[in-house]
């Protein structure tokens, strides 16, 4: 029996393999959301964040792009509003990684400053810097197409990471640890 | 109460699944008869099991039980009873537990009919099936198990997807699942018979059957498929290259090369590594295709609500499952006896240039399926791959197969001679000739093409039949008579390729359709393709749990009154959702095909009409396939202890089998 | 008959001829009909030629769906955009039923000539096997999902004290 004869009859194996480690690395990529078949990719992620000023609510001072990019450490923008149900499930969550000391500003999307107060009061407010966009058309500019989505900004302002659900525990570990790691 | 009890039989299927494994495996090396016979019995009680489990699933869906979570998401108490009962396999979780169902009933019916197998064989068998079933159930009680309960329960289901609320989803997904789990026994064979070290022709007669039995199912499922996609969708399409689309393809393509080269095996005692690899391969693309769908790792409009996690209990049961049984030939295949002796120029060498095409078209749409995301993983470059790739690359590989379709049967084993053989077939080229010049001359090249090919195919297989009943040659009568004492097998055989040929002649006939879109108000009509379509007027209807504006459209040629179309747009109340259902007219050699998108301002509405030449042909030659398939099996060879009697007188010199 | 080892080497050179086939097949076939897909912003930077096909993705901008007949054809104009940029589309044909302003659509054609406009000849929806469409009540329940054209949102103030029906009563009233 010749040896490369026998070599043929392992090739099926090998091409196999080879094929179950791409296939493995995929559905890896999948979990910590950097391949992501079906989305609709945030075109921003890899790029600075566009030109925005937006004022506060409530007495607070709002904020804009310049803001943003002069942060020394990565901030997590936050887009919610105080109508939207899954935005109060995120909420204690967000706490949770405001306490553990990560930057969240936050942008209410299409709301109104009573209500906003209310919200905040009612769930906390994890928000170190707070503003608002009544239009709506700063979140058209981020690609936001809906509430709650959540970025996560490197110093000097370029978007690292883009959801587009709420911050459930299992996406802050398998996805945005591992962004705000990278970053560091 | 009962989705407890459901739960409670599949884990004791599991229980039963691991011991059938072990047993199976083993069994034959304890030599102790009684074990040999164990394995049976637990297959069928498995199955068992596992069909009282999803009954329990079944009975819960309808009685609307919302603590069920599964019934909970997919089903509603507004729901029709058919897809109360159906939406079971609508959705992930049931449609595994379809899936093991399917597989154990695979193991009872090697375990009840399997007698004429020797034991030892069929203890390996059941064992290695066991031990695939065990894999899966364990996967769905572990991450996906449709009896997971929710407390307290909605008051009101999810409901069924409204494009799935259909009577083809009461026939779609079992058929396509028996087809694709049954090639599993095919699998378990090849792996059996590697473990026990041999192949030989009566391994070849007992695969086949199986092999047959699911080639024939997925031929079934995959082309009521395609006709419930070009009925439900709206588009007129029947085939998308959707990925989802092409896992099914790829187990048919080399479940077809192993139907082929079985009967090699069988007949020559040769090709047996090639028949190995091929029953392999063609259960390890099934198990693939399970996995790409699942796991969400592909794009498709057929979208599973699918999880990374459960990807990875799945990639893991496949790593084992093919690994393992690669590993096993990479080891034990070199060992098979080598095979017997033939002519490049003879059945056999057909068969195997059939083979290696098939495969090749294999390895083409399955590359063509993973090229965006191992782009993506390797070059991170997000591309998309479309129709008109396929049609680029499948349809030109296709040529060579069909051209050798016809020739193949002509060819005796061993050794032939070319001339004879084509010169049996000049009555199917001329006629494909005189096809492929009409249309060339209207400037359809395409459809010339796939015509002639057609026409080919067709007379060619009827040729095959007429040269066995010895048409012309021997009087008529007895011509006749001999329809009832040739194998089954031969005609199956001649079946399997007309309806080939006459899918293809519908294939080639669609690419010459007509379409336009337009905008008409009662009493408008245009015309198209020597019809004219009048929209006589648009009026709300109802269903069961939908709304619908139903638009009714007169067809007539040359003034005779064709049919009464009725095009709906229907407005589903509990998800909000819209659809458009397709009016289509078939006289068995064109569609009519009409949609109405939605009322405008005035009164009237936007309408799309098409006609589809040879349309029902596309689906008539699938079906005629699966018949062939079906005659094949009732071949006197395949049944259990049947004495073969002798009763041609046995000509010399022409091809026999 | 010949030997077993020039057999051999007969199916060798036949898998050879095939694969090479359908290697350059699937070369050719890469080379001219792989859809590239882009985003509006891409177009915009990188103005693709007349006539050359491509998928074109983004968030169909609201208040820019335009319909109307052309020879007595329905025809659709609106403007995709994905924040960045946006580039109006033409498409003559019937939408699809999950097309709605504020949602993302994926279109397959080709720039018109004077790159002015985006020919369409595919609009495409997308969907999953759990249907969850963008309307208020599916999306108060699940993901927070919110589509423009069902009009603004509910006073926040007012929001816990409703039960499901009330929500969807008064979405729908």
């Amino acid at each position: 029996m010749s040896v490369s004869r026998r070599m043929l009859f392992g090739l099926p194996l090998l091409v196999v393999g080879a094929g179950g480690v791409g296939f493995y690395e995929l559905l890896r990529r999948m979990r910590t959301g950097s391949y992501n078949p079906q989305a609709f990719d945030n075109p921003l992620v890899g790029h600075d964040v566009p030109d925005f000023t937006l004022p506060g609510v409530n007495g607070r001072k709002g904020f804009d792009k310049p803001v943003l990019a002069a942060q020394k450490r990565p901030v997590l923008v936050n887009f919610f509003a105080s109508w939207c149900v899954p935005c109060a499930g995120e909420a204690p969550y967000l706490d949770r990684l405001a306490k553990a000391g990560v930057d969240i500003w936050g942008i209410a999307y299409q709301d109104k400053p009573e209500a906003i107060a209310l919200y905040l009061a009612k769930y906390g407010n994890p928000y170190a810097r707070l503003a608002t966009d009544p239009s709506g058309r700063t979140a058209i500019n981020w690609g936001v197409y809906g509430v709650p989505e959540s970025f996560l900004i490197a110093p000097g302002g370029k978007v690292v990471w883009h959801i587009a659900a709420p911050l459930v525990p299992e996406i802050i570990d398998d996805q945005l640890r591992p962004a705000m790691q990278r970053l560091t | 109460m009962i989705p407890t009890l459901g739960n409670f039989a599949l884990a004791l299927a599991l229980a039963i699944a691991v011991a059938q494994s072990v047993i199976g495996i083993a069994g034959p090396m304890l030599r102790d008869r009684l074990i040999l016979r164990t394995a049976p019995a637990l297959a069928i009680s498995q199955f068992v099991m596992l069909g009282l489990s999803f009954l329990a699933l079944v009975w819960a869906g309808v009685v609307s039980d919302f603590t069920v979570r599964n019934v909970a998401e997919y089903s509603s108490s507004t729901t029709p009873l058919l897809y109360r009962i159906t939406g079971t396999w609508g959705n992930h979780d049931g449609s595994i537990l379809l899936w093991c169902l399917i597989l154990s009933l695979c193991g009872a019916t090697v375990g009840a009919f399997g007698n004429s197998i020797p034991t030892s064989l069929r203890s390996r068998v059941l064992g290695v099936l066991g031990l695939i079933s065990a894999g899966f159930m364990a996967f769905v009680i572990a991450v996906s198990n449709p009896f997971a309960r929710i407390w307290p329960p909605p008051l009101h289901g999810a409901g069924v997807n409204p494009i799935l609320q259909d009577p083809g989803l009461a026939v779609h997904p079992p058929i396509l699942y028996t087809g694709y789990v049954g090639f599993s026994i095919a699998f378990a064979f090849a792996v059996a018979a590697l473990i026990e070290g041999r192949v030989d022709a009566a391994w070849g007669r007992w695969v086949r059957p199986w092999a047959l039995v699911s080639w024939l199912f997925l031929t079934c499922g995959i082309c009521f498929g395609s006709l419930w996609s070009y009925y439900t969708l709206g588009w007129g399409g029947y085939w998308f290259w959707d990925p989802v689309e092409n896992v099914a393809l790829l187990p048919w393509l080399t479940g077809t090369a192993l139907i082929h080269s079985a009967i090699v095996v069988e007949k020559r005692e040769a090709l047996k590594t090639w028949s190995v690899l091929l029953a392999i391969a063609t259960f390890s693309l099934s198990l693939c295709g399970t996995f790409l769908v699942r796991s969400g790792l592909l794009n498709s409009v057929h979208a599973f609500s699918a999880s990374p996690a459960q990807g990875l209990f799945i990639l893991v049961l496949l790593a084992l499952t093919i690994g393992g049984s690669l590993l096993l030939f990479a080891f034990r295949a070199p060992a098979l006896a080598a095979s017997g002796v033939f002519a490049p120029v003879s059945r056999e060498g057909a068969l195997i240039l059939n083979n290696i095409f098939l495969c090749i078209i294999a390895a083409v749409v399955f590359t063509g399926t993973m090229y965006p995301p191992f782009l993506d993983l390797l070059f991170n470059r997000q591309i998309s791959v479309g129709a008109p790739f396929y049609d680029q690359t499948v349809l030109p590989l296709t040529a060579p197969l069909i051209l050798a379709m016809a020739v193949g049967p002509m060819m005796s084993w061993k050794r032939a001679v070319l001339l004879p053989a084509l010169t049996k077939l000049w009555f199917g080229a001329v006629v494909a000739l005189i096809v492929f010049g009409a249309f060339i001359l209207r400037g359809h090249f395409v459809a010339a093409l796939g015509l002639a090919g057609a026409v080919w195919v067709m007379i060619g297989a009827l040729i095959d039949l007429a040269e066995r009943v010895r048409l012309f040659r021997v009087p008529l009568r007895q011509s006749f008579a001999r329809l009832f004492t040739i194998p089954r097998a031969a005609i199956g055989a001649s079946l399997g390729h007309l309806g080939f040929g006459i899918a293809v002649l519908g294939i080639a006939g669609m690419s010459l359709q007509v379409h336009t879109i337009r905008v008409l108000n009662p009493g408008q009509s245009i015309d198209l393709g020597g019809y004219n379509w009048k929209l006589i007027s648009i009026a709300p209807a109802k269903g069961a749990n939908y709304a619908a504006r139903e638009a009714t459209i007169e067809v007539t040629r040359n003034g005779h009154f064709v049919e009464m179309m009725h095009p709906e747009t229907r407005f589903f109340t509990n998800q909000k959702v819209k659809t458009v259902a397709a009016a289509i007219s078939t006289n068995g050699v064109r569609n009519l095909f009409a949609t109405f998108a939605g009322d405008n301002d005035s009164g009237g509405g936007e309408f799309r009409f098409n006609i589809h030449p040879l349309a029902p042909e596309i689906w008539l030659g699938g079906l005629i396939m699966a018949l062939g398939g079906a005659i094949s099996l009732t071949d006197r060879r395949f049944r259990v202890g049947a004495p073969v009697r002798n009763r041609l007188r046995r000509p010399s010199g022409s091809a026999t089998v | 008959m010949m030997s077993r080892k020039k057999r051999r080497l007969w199916i060798v050179i036949a898998c050879g001829i095939g694969l090479s086939t359908a290697v350059a097949l699937m070369l050719f076939a890469f080379r001219s009909s792989l859809s590239f897909f882009m985003s509006p912003e891409q177009v915009a930077a990188r103005h693709p030629p007349p006539g050359r096909v491509f998928r074109l993705g983004g968030i169909v901008q609201a208040n820019t769906v335009v319909m109307g007949t052309r020879n007595g054809a329905p025809y659709t104009t609106f403007r995709i955009t994905d924040g960045r940029a946006s580039i109006p589309v033409v498409y003559t044909g019937v939408l699809p039923g999950l097309f709605r302003q504020g949602q993302g659509v994926v279109t397959i054609g080709a720039m018109a000539k004077g790159d002015s406009e985006f020919m369409a000849s595919t609009v495409l929806a997308k969907h999953g096997a759990d249907y969850m469409p963008r309307d208020v009540e599916m999306a108060l329940r699940k993901a927070g999902k919110w589509n423009p054209k069902f009009g603004p949102p509910p006073n926040a103030g007012a929001w816990d004290d409703k039960s499901p029906a009330q929500i969807e009563a008064s979405n729908n009233g």
